[in-house]
């Protein structure tokens, strides 16, 4: 019987490139519950709509780039792409927005690049950023959290028809406390808390638990080696430096505390789920060190300076450019060379 | 004259632009000489790349007359020894396009040749020793003559000269010291696949 | 307690390790028969010493080492010598080498032997020579000439540390873990032999915490010696000896360097026992402690069995039951390669067998893409970036490859392991590594190349000027005497030497008479050398050779054996008429003779060919053509080269007209067109560079490209109008 001839090694690690995805999406679920609890089913139809969208797309685009649609569907990534995209967008998001910011990460920023692995840039957040461009009506209108004027956070039917049938349904949005914070002008940071009962009690209500969940989320993959705990723990440092050095104690002109900037927005699913894309960001874990540090400082300054509220998808989307300069130039020393490479 | 050149802002730019380009052009001259490059250099480079196999298969007596002509425009494929690699290489350093190796001077062999003398054949003619453009065929007039083929470039030159034929070409065998790995082929995946799918 | 050091990267497969541990090593027996691969080691092969048919006994020495960088083979036991062949051998290849093969006679006689009795008093390379000659090399698995190893003298490079290898970190093998729980002492022997030959200030034997009765057995046995046992946590590759080395000292063996350049010297523990046993008692090696694993296997255990004894022998005591998929990997699941056949013999570095099933280790899932994670950078001992030199290593970027220090790269597998999309990464570095390498092989020789034609150009150019000078000279000479002689002519003083001086003028007037004549004629050729002859007339051959299907390239190897035998047969008649010597008729008439078996020869491929041919074509002209033709080239056999060659080009041009499929009118005349306009261009270049003054070697090579373009148009024009011809009917 002829033996069969394969090379070394002979054995394989635990983890697939399936596995890593499908751990993604699970570590999604604390997040995805806290934004259910607080902002009601919104977010559960969006990932829904966004992951038959990518499913679809990412076949398509397969079959007409003839590859094996099942062996490239299989490994799960079309999925995450979609599910930080619905994660990202506000809940109650018209279907149409979904199909087409999913649509075009999926297509654009994915397939047209050669798939995955050579996406030079974070699809989920080119999506993003093309919908915040196009659509910014739909896409800065958030749902107010549930305890906020006595009113519950809508039930899965309302979800549904909030989506498919927006018009039939007035729903109730406001504005984030960082969207309340850009705008403040006059108003000292303790009277504007006392106004807005969205601030809740550090960083808006329901946000600091969404945030909260997302970190427990992202600890469960770095206890499971998904990443590493480089990019993540640079950028929120950084954040909170930044933070912390431009914070005036809650003066009218306040560009909000450490803990609030942690807490808020897209802090912490940023942190762990976005810039943690192996992809497009950078090699080395020095490299991610700065990678990771880079967006935080980036952040602070989109959030606090430029024009638009939560800045995680600008910032992310800057440094992607920037990952092929860093690991270029945090090339780690091999073994037997004591100088760093000549190159 | 200063109030001139302070009246008229014109003279101003004309007369900065006049004093730039003479100072640069004299930075220019100054480093085309202090730096200039050694001898024909591009030829060189050229010569490097091209594998020396002497052959003439592209037309030209040897492999440095060739590279004196790819310098002066000759196109790049023409050299069936140095194949496509060979091709890639020169077209990097001329920063041309690669073109497909020009059939008509020959085919890229896909192992090394080297002569092989049949010795009993042999009538000790020299005729290929002076054909052999390396110096390979060790031998005398009237006494059988072998290759040495560790010399030998396998260019073919002296096959033809030989009136008795005994001269043949042979592939280089593959040995435990010569085999090598080989990269694994990139379509796996997909013949797996569709062996999955099926 | 002893600091250890930590290597970057690493990975944690299953160890596997206590299957195989359950049996003492147990003797694998005397097969029946015995087969030797000459190269066991890294370095030249060894060169045999007996002949078939000879006896050998127990410990004999069957082949020499040939060169410093090998080492002798001896025989495992006594019998006779059978064979001296090539045979397939465990090597990734499936290749074969050659090998000694002994069928054993079951008796087990040894050779005379001793061991040097007191090893201390030697000369440092007598006792060194003793340990080449009985064969030893490095037993890890690599296989490097262990007295090479040891060459370096202490007094030139002193070597501060000596570390035995006793880590074995690859899953499944335990060969090294039970020669320490088993033969600690001997180890310890071995040990102090290689302390008394190179001298180290300290010696250390690394070990992995997961070997408890291992390192309780070698802490015993080394209590009272002069060597500490430093465990260490598990982690692969720590047995690699330069992990190995920054695990117990810190320190990296400098790239491209060798663990001597500081100061420090690697054993492997089985080579301990290997020296130990050949320095004391004088046993060459001969057999090796293996260990046989895997599920496919009933009794995984270690074996002590006679280096030659074939796979398949072994496999069999321990009860191997090949399943389906089933792979036989010689070393470990992390670096162990699959042989071809189980046949194969067990050689010197053959520490496992491992015979997985196919659910213990699935063949490899296809691989997906490179998502950037870098788990693989993490993995790596050596500080690699391994998804980057994959890039490079299939975009072949070799530059960029050792730029980013491919060859710095052990080849441990831990970067596939840890790899999410199955990669197969370590094979796209070894690939690249051997490209790499036979490029710069390639290199080198193309550098020689044109150092030996550069100096055959001069060695022309420098006889041709001696043959000038002497020529002039002796011209010059002769002008002087024959002016001489008239001036003497009346005084006469001797008419005997004015009789010479006019014979030698004579002469060498016309020398230069006929010598001028052959300029006129050839003036290009009078100077060329003769591999430009050549190259013209390969050219020509490869013209007609080049893309022909294989019966036009009979029916042109026909023609150019009758070519031969008719310019063979017109020289013989020439000779004989002339005179010419008789060894030359008679080289002549042999080669007349050795040329018609040949030609007979051609006869018949060529008709088979046909015959072929007919039977599936199904253009009945184009054959007619043929035979017709065929019929006048018989005809036209003795009238010259040219015809016939002529006619096979048509014929050959006729064929692939036949064959292709669209409009050979249209690339026959594309081709015509193509030529045309070489030649024109070509041309004008001549005349520019006969304008411009070039180099009169320059100009030799235009003319001789547009005497090589011309038969190629005449023959591109009769292609055509035979194209058309045939056409219009």
């Amino acid at each position: 019987m002829a033996l069969m001839r394969v090379t070394s090694p002979h054995a394989h690690g635990p983890l697939s490139t399936q596995k890593v995805m499908q751990t993604v999406l699970l570590a999604t679920l604390p997040g995805v519950a806290a934004l259910t609890f607080y902002f009601g089913f919104g977010t559960v139809v969006n990932i829904i709509v966004a992951c038959c969208t990518a499913a679809g797309a990412e076949a398509l685009a397969l079959k007409l780039r003839q590859r094996p649609v099942a062996f490239y569907l299989r490994d799960c990534s079309a999925l995450v792409t979609a599910t930080l995209l619905a994660i990202a967008l506000p809940p109650y998001a018209p279907w149409w927005l979904l199909v087409v910011g999913t649509t075009f990460s999926i297509i654009i920023a994915k397939q047209l690049y050669g798939g995955l692995g050579y996406n030079p840039f974070n699809p989920a957040m080119v999506g993003y950023i093309v919908l915040l461009i196009s659509f910014p009506v739909e896409m800065t209108s958030w749902a107010a959290p549930r305890g906020i004027n006595g009113t519950g956070a809508p039930g899965l039917l309302d979800a549904l028809r909030l989506c498919f049938a927006p018009a039939s349904i007035d729903a109730v949005t406001m504005a984030t406390p960082l969207d309340i914070l850009k705008q403040n002008t006059g108003l000292l940071e303790s009277t504007l808390r006392a106004e807005n009962p969205q601030f809740g009690r550090w960083a808006g209500l329901g946000w600091e638990w969404v945030n909260l969940a997302f970190l427990a989320g992202g600890a469960w993959m770095l206890y499971r080696r998904i990443f590493t705990w480089h990019a993540p723990v640079a950028m929120l440092l950084s954040l909170a430096i930044m933070a912390a050095l431009f914070y005036d104690g809650g003066s009218s002109a306040s560009t909000g505390s450490p803990l609030f900037h942690l807490l808020s927005g897209g802090t912490m699913f940023g942190a762990f789920f976005i810039i943690t894309d192996p992809v497009s960001s950078a090699v080395s874990n020095r490299g991610r060190l700065i990678f990771g540090a880079a967006i935080g400082v980036l952040i602070f300054l989109i959030r606090s300076f430029g024009n638009y509220p939560d800045a995680v998808a600008f910032a992310v989307l800057i440094m992607n450019f920037a990952a092929p300069l860093i690991d270029y130039y945090t090339q780690p020393g091999t073994y037997g060379h004591s100088k760093p490479r000549p190159d | 004259m200063f109030e001139l050149v302070e009246q008229y802002p014109f003279f101003a730019a004309v007369l900065a632009l006049v004093i730039l380009g003479a100072a640069f052009g004299a930075l220019l001259g100054y480093a085309s000489e202090r730096f200039k490059p050694e001898g024909n250099s591009i030829v060189e480079e050229i010569n490097a790349i091209l594998p020396q196999t002497q052959c003439g298969q592209c037309g030209y007596p040897g492999c440095r007359p060739y590279a004196e002509a790819i310098a002066e425009g000759e196109p790049i494929n023409r050299c069936p020894p140095g194949g496509e690699t060979g091709i890639a290489q020169l077209a990097a350093l001329l920063d041309v396009e690669p073109i497909p190796l020009d059939a008509e001077h020959g085919e890229e062999a896909e192992t090394r040749m080297v002569a092989y003398i049949h010795e009993e054949d042999c009538i000790g003619c020299t005729k290929c020793i002076q054909a052999c453009p390396v110096d390979a065929i060790l031998g005398a007039a009237k006494q059988m003559h072998t290759v040495i083929s560790t010399e030998c470039t396998g260019c073919d030159l002296c096959v033809e000269p030989c009136p008795v034929d005994c001269i043949e070409m042979l592939g280089e065998e593959t040995t435990l010291s010569t085999w090598h790995w080989e990269l694994p082929s990139e379509n796996v995946d997909l013949i797996a696949t569709d062996r999955d799918a099926a | 307690m002893r600091k250890i050091w930590d290597f970057h990267g690493g990975v944690h497969p299953p160890e596997n390790k206590h299957q195989s541990l359950g049996k003492p090593i147990n003797s694998a027996g005397i097969p029946p028969q015995l087969t030797l691969p000459l190269n066991q080691h890294i370095g030249a092969p060894a060169e045999p010493v007996v002949a078939v048919g000879d006896a050998v006994l127990k410990g004999q020495m069957i082949a020499k080492p040939l060169g410093l960088v090998s080492v002798p083979v001896h025989a495992p036991t006594s019998g006779t010598v059978v064979a001296i062949e090539d045979r397939q051998v465990a090597h990734p290849s499936g290749l074969q080498t050659r090998c000694i093969v002994i069928d054993t006679d079951g008796t087990d006689r040894w050779v005379e032997h001793a061991g040097l009795n007191d090893y201390r008093s030697l000369e440092r390379e007598a006792l060194l020579a003793h340990i080449r000659q009985s064969g030893i090399a490095g037993m890890g698995g690599a296989g490097f000439p262990t007295a090479v190893k040891l060459g370096v003298d202490p007094r030139q490079k002193p070597i501060e540390t000596l570390i035995i290898n006793g880590t074995e970190c690859e899953p499944y093998i335990t060969a090294d873990d039970i020669l320490m729980r088993e033969r600690a002492a001997e180890i310890i022997a071995g040990v102090e032999i290689l302390q008394h030959l190179i001298q180290p200030a300290e010696t250390l034997l690394g070990m992995e915490d997961n070997k408890p009765e291992g390192i309780e057995a070698m802490l015993a046995a080394s209590a009272d010696k002069d060597m500490e046992v430093v465990v260490f946590p598990t982690k692969y590759p720590s047995g690699g000896e330069k992990q190995l080395i920054e695990i117990l000292t810190g320190k990296q063996v400098p790239s491209g360097g060798l663990p001597a350049d500081i100061g420090i010297v690697c054993q492997n523990v089985g080579t301990a026992v290997a020296i130990g046993r050949a320095v004391l008692r004088g046993e060459p090696l001969i057999s090796r402690v293996t260990t046989v694993t895997g599920e496919a296997v009933a009794e995984p255990q270690n074996f002590d069995v006679l280096l030659g004894t074939p796979m398949r022998y072994l496999l069999e005591q321990a009860g191997y039951t090949p399943g389906r998929q089933q792979r036989l990997v010689m070393g470990g699941p992390m670096m162990g390669f699959t042989v071809p056949d189980p046949d194969v013999p067990i050689v010197k570095t053959t520490n496992c067998l491992l015979a997985p099933t196919v659910e213990e280790l699935p063949p490899p899932p296809p691989a997906q893409p490179c998502i950037r994670c870098g788990l693989c950078a993490e993995a790596c001992p050596a500080t690699l970036l391994p998804q980057q030199l994959y890039w490079f290593a299939r975009g072949k970027e070799f530059e960029k490859l050792e730029s980013h220090n491919l060859f710095d790269c052990i080849e441990c597998g831990a970067c596939s392991y840890a790899c999410p999309s199955n990669i197969p990464l370590v094979q796209y570095y070894r690939a690249s590594k051997a490209e790499i390498v036979q490029l710069r092989r390639d290199q080198a020789k193309a550098d020689h190349s044109k150092t030996r034609f550069e100096a055959r150009q001069d060695r022309l150019q420098r006889e041709a000027e001696e043959k000038e000078a002497q020529r002039a000279a002796r011209k010059k000479a002769a002008e002087e005497r024959a002016r001489r002689a008239a001036e003497d002519g009346d005084t006469a003083e001797d008419p005997i030497q004015a009789a010479i001086a006019r014979a030698q003028a004579k002469k060498a007037a016309n020398a230069a008479g006929d010598q001028s004549d052959a300029e006129s004629q050839r003036p290009a050729i009078a100077q060329m050398d003769p591999a430009q002859l050549a190259i013209e007339r390969a050219k020509a051959a490869r013209a007609d050779a080049g893309e022909q299907s294989p019966e036009d390239k009979a029916q042109s190897h026909l023609s150019r054996l009758q070519e031969r035998l008719a310019k063979s047969e017109a020289k013989l008649v020439a000779s004989r008429n002339a005179g010419a010597e008789a060894n030359v008729i008679e080289a002549l008439e042999g080669a007349i003779e050795k040329l018609k078996p040949k030609l007979v020869e051609a006869e018949q491929a060529l008709a088979a060919m046909r015959a072929e041919q007919s039977v599936q074509d199904s253009q009945p002209h184009a054959l007619k053509a043929n035979v017709e033709e065929n019929a006048g080239e018989q005809a036209d056999e003795q009238s010259g080269q040219k015809d016939a060659a002529q006619l096979a080009i048509e014929r050959a041009q006729a064929a692939r007209a036949d064959a292709a499929y669209q409009s050979p009118e249209d690339k026959a005349r594309a081709n015509l067109t193509r030529l045309q306009d070489r030649l024109a261009k070509s041309e004008a270049k001549l005349a520019a560079s006969r304008e411009d003054g070039a180099e009169a070697r320059v100009i030799e090579a235009l003319e001789a490209a547009i005497e090589k373009l011309r038969p190629k148009l005449s023959e591109a024009e009769q292609a055509l109008a035979e194209l058309q011809a045939e056409t219009e009917t």
